[in-house]
């Protein structure tokens, strides 16, 4: 954590220092220009459409807490510098945006600045919002407009110097905001190219999926996996080994609009998130696109990339009510999965009750680190309201750090056929992050 | 024997019968039109229209098995088969020739004299009705044989009663109990003190392994709980109680609820909101579908960590009331042992979660629901709907679990409230997490341990400084001493089974927020102080570099049963034999609920610091046994139970709320952990002990002492940190309770006062 | 209205696609031998069978049952496993309040369906879904022995029945 603060101090020095002037330049030259215009007069079409293009752009993953009032904020991002907490997207006039104009809430969305004029926080994801068509933009506004206002006090970042400075993230954006409407790309059809702003532009997957550098900026390798509040946002593309290449269309559609996929899992963590506030709500067409658009992905390979196994012997050997001998089954993991996990999991991997309680193929069982897989032990999930009986409650209260990875690394070697290297130190620590 | 039948007679009649009557007057007596005495028309009322009623538990008709009623409810325990069984003995039926039936709410007729109450707890009712019970067979049995004797003209003591008959063996006649009912009617009834009763060995059913009544149909699911009560027009609820104590509805909105397909109403009192509909996941579904905001009043800034702080201020400087106190511990010196314990509080979670279905109409209200306090239950209803008490008719059910939630009537209480704003019946039931956060939990305890021990190393002195609520103060204040004294909070601690010349054990009361009632909690006051004394004799053993089991035997000079019972185990359990590394044995002695009993364990803890039970063994001896395959099940069950607590058990508080909900934080022993159990009951004429908490009792010091033997940590405070016992070759961090508080986010302890008492050296 | 086949009869169900069979057993078809434990998949009280295995009714949504078989513990006694497992929780004595129970009979039913002569540890690792809140496991595991092998495994109880009276 220290190393990262120092090498983001030093890189933010740099920056300001010694490329900003020339480079900043190019980015104005390149940049599409901002159109202004009156405030338009909401109707209701114009805040029905506001209304799917918000789900599709995830607002609410970041503005309504659990069990909050819709889009008045106050989620907590903590990030390695500090904590910054969302903001109240609601009309209210003092704590939120009611005050603003449609222009104001354009600028914000594509350039990361605020009514004030101040910089916003690259949390908040203009550097992919900035491809938004004005239009949805605005749609977006008259539907946040429309819903009931929220007064909720402010709360106040965390961040530590330098990260406390605003006007630095100036040069940030020079290094990282490119400024650009979406364009279509003339090489994909229209059904792909519509997939690639919903995954761009709206849905902003690569603020997850795509690796940060060092200035905590996406990277080029785009889609090819990242972690994300201590789980791994797996690789999305089309590699083989380590991305979805793999996945037919139909898995891949079926993940998104009900977080499961025959034969791949469950999604979990802040991908069931996602899949709750966002994808789930998108039409068929638009979802039909969303998979068009990430076959055309450049195949790429990550850094800890998943790869899924073939499935293990002591999986497919065992039947839904008890597991094949594999000499593991008297050891501490065993028995904590005997006691609170096989009533739903089972040991042939398909999982009981419920097909979301499934474990085979998951990347989940399949990394050696249980990266995810401990994350859900610790936090549960919950895809309730994609299909009832779709949740776990969470296992990290009652548990210690030594039953957890050995159950880990049973599941690991039951139903990924690897052999887990969880210890009780990284269950402790990701204890630390969890929810 | 078969499964009891509802029996709901006129209240209207008893309660004009008037209570108050003495015990002297509970048995013996028969119905008769002439007779008018209060006592008579009670009896009258609980006997129905039975030809044979002699009293108020035996009923036989002309045809027909034989009625017995009995006066305790079934937990778990099996009271139906073994109080049955006591009258059959007497009585001269087979088990297989009665069926039993839950007693009506009548006070007076079957009270526990001990509460002077009708109740079902405290390990109370063998040792409550084992005269009385056999008294009213031998009573019913004296008036059939008369009735015999009258008819054939011959002395009654030509003739014996067997199998349900009355025998003629020199004529070679016999009838049955059925054919004799009314004549035996007619009968003077006998005084029941004066009607001679078998001895123990000559007992034909009590003190063999006989069946219970209610096996069969827990087996195949007939058997109604409550939560199985299905009445005519009834709509399932489930409710929302505001999780913070005290706390209560601030606004509610409904809207969405009213949607739900098979939603009925929504209802409201103060405190929480229930929706009803046509089954519980109408009602469920309502329930999330409710916008409640709470108001969380005025102990939202309650916490574990503060509870704790609070008792640790109180067992500073609290006045204390004196339990026992024998020669003078302040004038004895040598080797000073000090310790603090730590308990938590505790839930219930009985497997049955709460509920209560209840029809309040303008002129009665009718309950179905399992309790362990029927009378108390038609009190609270009667209260809640402004009726009289005859106008409220209790029907009992099987208890699904009771562990001492069920000696509660708060959930009566609320169901009654909901129930009494719609005009049809309501099952109320609870779901696991609201039983759970809304718990009458066991009180927390911190106690201070003290000893002088002599150049032998056995002590001289020992003082324990118990600090802790009251459960008695509200719950029954009339078994308090005068002083206020309640001696649940020391229960075998002030009456130890072994000798010290110089005691003294006192208790400083706590008093808990008024909003979080505190109740009775399996085993009680023993299972707080078996684990501290017992720990604490442990620690003293070692401290004097002592055998731990030869070490008690010596304190056991004057106490042969406890001592026979610790031999007993001690050598089943292997004590003293070698070992392998992180492995221990454990052992523990105790007479809670005047049951001798001593539990030994061997475990091995992994370097990980993983607890597993490898093996144990329970020696007791509880004096006359009624069913010992009863008595082997109490104990068994009431280890797992214990060990359960010792392991995982601690319900917490956050801004006022509990902070466990369901099975995967507040955690239940599996099979996969349980080892097997030796049960050894040894042969003994005495009066007969309790048995139901027993095993609860004490299981956990003997858990916890074979942990030290296994790794040299002394558990103080549980449940069992399982950190502290991760091995690490670090002599200090080994014996962590001596050092730091562990690291959980419960009690927090004074690290000073823990660092200047903890250590046995 | 949802068609549900349970014990060889086809019932009708009047509730939404996602409510839990444990719900339409209990509320709707009245049978309540069926337990309500816990919710969420973690005691087992609600344990029937769905063709044969052993499943949580709590959180199985009647709308994925289609032409599945359900059993439930009104009826596991028609089985020969299921009697077996029945008559030996007589002769072992192995219920206390019972609650848990019918759920222990369904999963123990199950077990031997599949595995007619299970070790100890075949028996912990079927039977640990299973919560007793008054710790019957002793009992459990030597009844379900007892049921497999016929070897009288623990204390026996003297059954009730008239004939039996000395
Ligand atoms: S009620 Fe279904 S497992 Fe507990
Ligand atoms: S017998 Fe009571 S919960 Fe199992």
């Amino acid at each position: 954590m220290i190393r990262v603060y120092l090498k983001l101090v030093v890189f933010l020095g740099l920056v300001a220092l010694v490329g900003a002037a020339g480079f900043a330049g190019w980015r104005f030259a390149t940049s599409d220009a901002e159109v202004s215009a009156a405030d338009v007069t909401p109707t209701p079409e114009l805040i029905e459409k506001g209304r799917y293009l918000t789900a599709a752009a995830d607002c609410a993953a970041c503005h309504t807490t659990p069990g909050g009032k819709p889009f008045a904020g106050g989620v907590a991002f903590d990030l390695p510098f500090g904590t910054i907490y969302s903001t109240n997207i609601t009309a209210d006039d003092s704590t939120g945006i009611g005050l603003w104009s449609d222009d104001e809430f354009v600028r914000a969305l594509h350039k990361g600045v605020g009514k004030d004029g101040r910089n916003l926080y690259p949390a908040f994801p203009y550097t992919s919002y900035t491809g938004l068509t004005r239009d949805d933009a605005v749609a977006i506004k008259a539907y946040l407009f429309s819903l009931p206002k929220e007064r909720v006090a402010e709360k106040e970042n965390t961040l530590a110097f330098p990260f406390n400075q605003r006007w630095a993230m100036t040069f940030w954006n020079v290094a990282f905001l490119d400024q650009k409407r979406f364009r279509p790309d003339p090489g994909l059809d229209h059904v792909a190219n519509r997939g690639a702003y919903l995954a761009t532009a709206l849905g902003h997957c690569g603020e997850c999926h795509t690796p940060r550098n060092l200035a905590f900026a996406l990277s080029g390798k785009e889609f090819a996996g990242a972690e994300i509040r201590g789980w791994h946002a797996y690789n999305i593309t089309p590699d083989r080994d380590e991305g979805v290449g793999a996945w037919t269309d139909s898995q891949l559609a079926s993940y998104l609009s009900t977080g499961h996929a025959e034969g791949r899992g469950a999604a979990s963590g802040p991908m069931a998130e996602v899949i709750v506030n966002s994808t789930k709500l998108l039409t068929k067409p638009d979802i039909d696109a969303l998979v068009a658009y990430m076959r055309t992905v450049e195949p790429r390979k990550g850094d800890g990339g998943v790869r899924v196994a073939e499935s293990p012997k002591s999986m497919t050997t065992s039947t839904a009510w008890a597991a094949a001998p594999s000499g593991a089954e008297n050891g501490l993991g065993a028995k904590v999965f005997q006691g609170a996990c096989a009533s739903c999991h089972q040991w042939n991997g398909k999982g009981q009750q419920t097909p979301y309680a499934a474990l085979a193929g998951t990347r989940a069982v399949s990394d050696p680190e249980g990266v995810n897989l401990v994350h859900v032990m610790l936090e549960g999930t919950d895809l309730r309201s994609v299909h009832q009986a779709a949740w776990m409650p969470k296992f990290a209260e009652a548990y210690t750090d030594a039953e957890l990875a050995a159950v880990a690394n049973y599941v690991i070697g039951h139903f990924g056929g690897k052999e887990g290297k969880v210890t009780p130190e990284m269950v402790s620590e990701r204890r630390a992050t969890a929810k | 024997m078969s499964a009891p039948v509802l029996a709901s007679p006129s209240r209207r009649l008893v309660l004009q019968a008037g209570g108050g009557l003495s015990l002297a007057f509970l048995f013996g007596g028969r119905v008769s039109a002439q007779d008018a005495s209060p006592q008579a028309k009670l009896e009258a009322a609980a006997a129905g229209d039975a030809a044979f009623a002699p009293n108020a538990f035996i009923r036989i008709d002309k045809t027909g098995p034989i009625r017995l009623v009995i006066p305790n409810v079934d937990m778990g325990q099996g009271i139906y088969a073994t109080e049955a069984a006591m009258m059959a003995e007497e009585l001269e039926v087979g088990l297989g020739q009665v069926v039993v039936e839950h007693a009506p709410p009548i006070e007076p007729l079957y009270q526990t004299p001990l509460f002077k109450s009708q109740i079902t707890g405290g390990s109370t009712s063998v040792r409550a009705f084992y005269k009385g019970l056999r008294q009213v067979g031998a009573a019913a049995r004296t008036m059939l044989v008369g009735a015999a004797a009258e008819q054939w003209g011959v002395p009654a003591e030509s003739l014996k009663a067997e199998n349900g008959k009355v025998v003629d063996p020199a004529n070679n006649r016999s009838a049955t109990y059925g054919e004799l009912a009314e004549a035996a009617a007619k009968q003077p009834v006998p005084d029941l003190e004066k009607v001679a009763l078998k001895e123990p060995k000559d007992f034909k059913l009590l003190g063999t392994p006989f069946r219970r009544v209610d096996t069969a149909d827990k087996t195949n699911g007939k058997l109604e709980f409550g939560i199985d009560s299905k009445v005519e027009g009834m709509q399932v609820a489930t409710l929302a109680l505001c999780p913070h104590v005290g706390g209560k509805v601030k606004s509610l909105k409904i809207d969405e609820a009213k949607k739900v397909p098979g939603v009925r109403d929504v209802i409201q009192i103060e405190g929480g909101v229930a929706v009803s509909g046509k089954h519980f996941w109408a009602a469920k579904m309502g329930l999330e579908a409710l916008e409640i905001e709470w108001d969380e009043g005025p102990h939202a800034d309650f916490s574990t960590e503060s509870h704790f702080k609070a008792l640790d201020e109180t067992s500073r400087t609290g006045k204390a009331l004196v339990a026992a106190s024998e020669g003078d511990v302040t004038k004895v010196t040598g080797k000073k042992v000090e310790a603090i314990y730590r308990l938590p509080m505790l839930a219930h979670a009985a497997l049955e979660p709460l509920n209560a279905t209840v029809h309040v109409r303008p002129d009665a209200c009718e309950i179905w629901v399992g309790t362990q306090v029927p009378v108390r239950a038609v009190q609270i209803a009667a209260k809640v709907a402004g009726l009289r008490e005859d106008q409220v008719i209790l029907h009992q059910h099987y208890l699904g679990g009771g562990f001492g939630r069920r000696l509660e009537v708060d959930s009566i209480e609320t169901a009654v409230k909901f129930a009494k704003q719609v005009p049809y019946p309501l099952k109320l039931v609870w779901t696991r997490e609201e039983d759970m956060q809304h718990d009458v939990p066991r009180p927390a305890y911190l106690d201070r341990m003290s000893a002088t021990l002599g150049d032998d190393g056995f002590p001289l002195a020992f003082t324990d400084r118990v600090t802790g609520a009251s459960v008695a103060a509200r719950w029954a204040p009339v078994i308090l001493r005068k002083d206020g004294f309640d001696s649940d909070t020391t229960e075998c601690a002030a009456e130890m089974v072994y000798h010290v010349p110089n005691t003294h054990v006192e208790w400083a009361p706590f008093q808990m927020p008024e909003a979080l009632p505190i109740g009775w909690w399996r085993g009680v006051g023993p299972t707080h102080n078996l684990f501290t004394v017992e720990s604490f004799f442990d620690e003293l053993a070692h401290a004097a570099g002592k055998d731990p089991v030869e070490y008690r035997l010596k304190l056991l000079s004057k106490n042969p049963r406890a001592a026979a019972t610790l031999k007993d185990a001690a050598g089943k359990i292997g004590w003293g034999e070698k070992i392998g590394p992180r492995r221990g044995r454990g052992i523990a002695t105790g007479a809670p609920f005047g049951a001798f009993t001593t539990a030994a364990v061997e475990v091995e803890v992994s370097p990980q610091g993983e607890i597993r039970i490898v093996k144990a063994v329970c020696s007791v001896d509880c004096g006359v046994v009624m069913n010992p395959n009863t008595v082997e099940a109490q104990i068994q069950g009431g280890l797992v139970f214990g060990w359960t607590m010792a392991l995982y058990g601690a319900l917490t508080y956050e801004n006022g709320a509990a902070q466990q909900s369901n099975f995967h934080d507040y955690r239940m022993m599996r099979m996969n952990e349980t080892p097997h159990i030796d049960v050894s009951i040894l042969k003994s004429g005495e009066a007969p002990g309790g048995i139901g908490e027993v095993g609860t009792a004490i299981a956990a010091p003997a858990l916890t002492n074979a942990i030290f033997a296994a790794t040299g940590v002394r558990i103080r405070e549980l449940p069992i940190d399982r950190k502290l016992l991760i091995e690490n070759g670090d002599a200090k961090k080994k014996n962590v309770t001596e050092r730091e508080a562990p690291d959980r986010k419960a009690p927090k302890r004074d690290l000073a006062e823990a660092t200047a008492a903890g250590g046995a050296s | 209205m949802i068609s549900i086949n349970v014990n060889g009869e086809d019932r009708q169900v009047d509730g939404p696609e996602d409510m839990p069979l444990l719900w339409a057993l209990r509320d709707v078809l009245g049978m309540t031998g069926t337990k309500f434990g816990c919710g969420v998949a973690q005691c087992g009280a609600c344990t029937v069978h769905v063709n044969g295995q052993a499943v949580r009714s709590c959180v199985l949504p009647i709308g994925t049952l289609k032409d599945a078989k359900v059993t439930t513990v009104e009826a596991v006694g028609q089985s020969e496993q299921g009697k077996k497992i029945q008559q030996a929780w007589l002769d072992v004595e192995v219920v206390q309040c019972g609650y848990c129970q019918s759920g222990q009979i369904m999963s123990a039913a199950a077990l031997l369906q599949h595995n007619p002569n299970p070790s100890d540890a075949d028996i912990d690792a079927a039977m640990s879904g299973n919560i007793c809140r008054c710790g019957t496991y002793v009992r459990v595991r030597q009844a379900i022995k007892q049921a497999a092998t016929g070897e009288k495994v623990a204390m026996q109880t003297i059954p009730n029945d008239a004939e039996a009276v000395r």
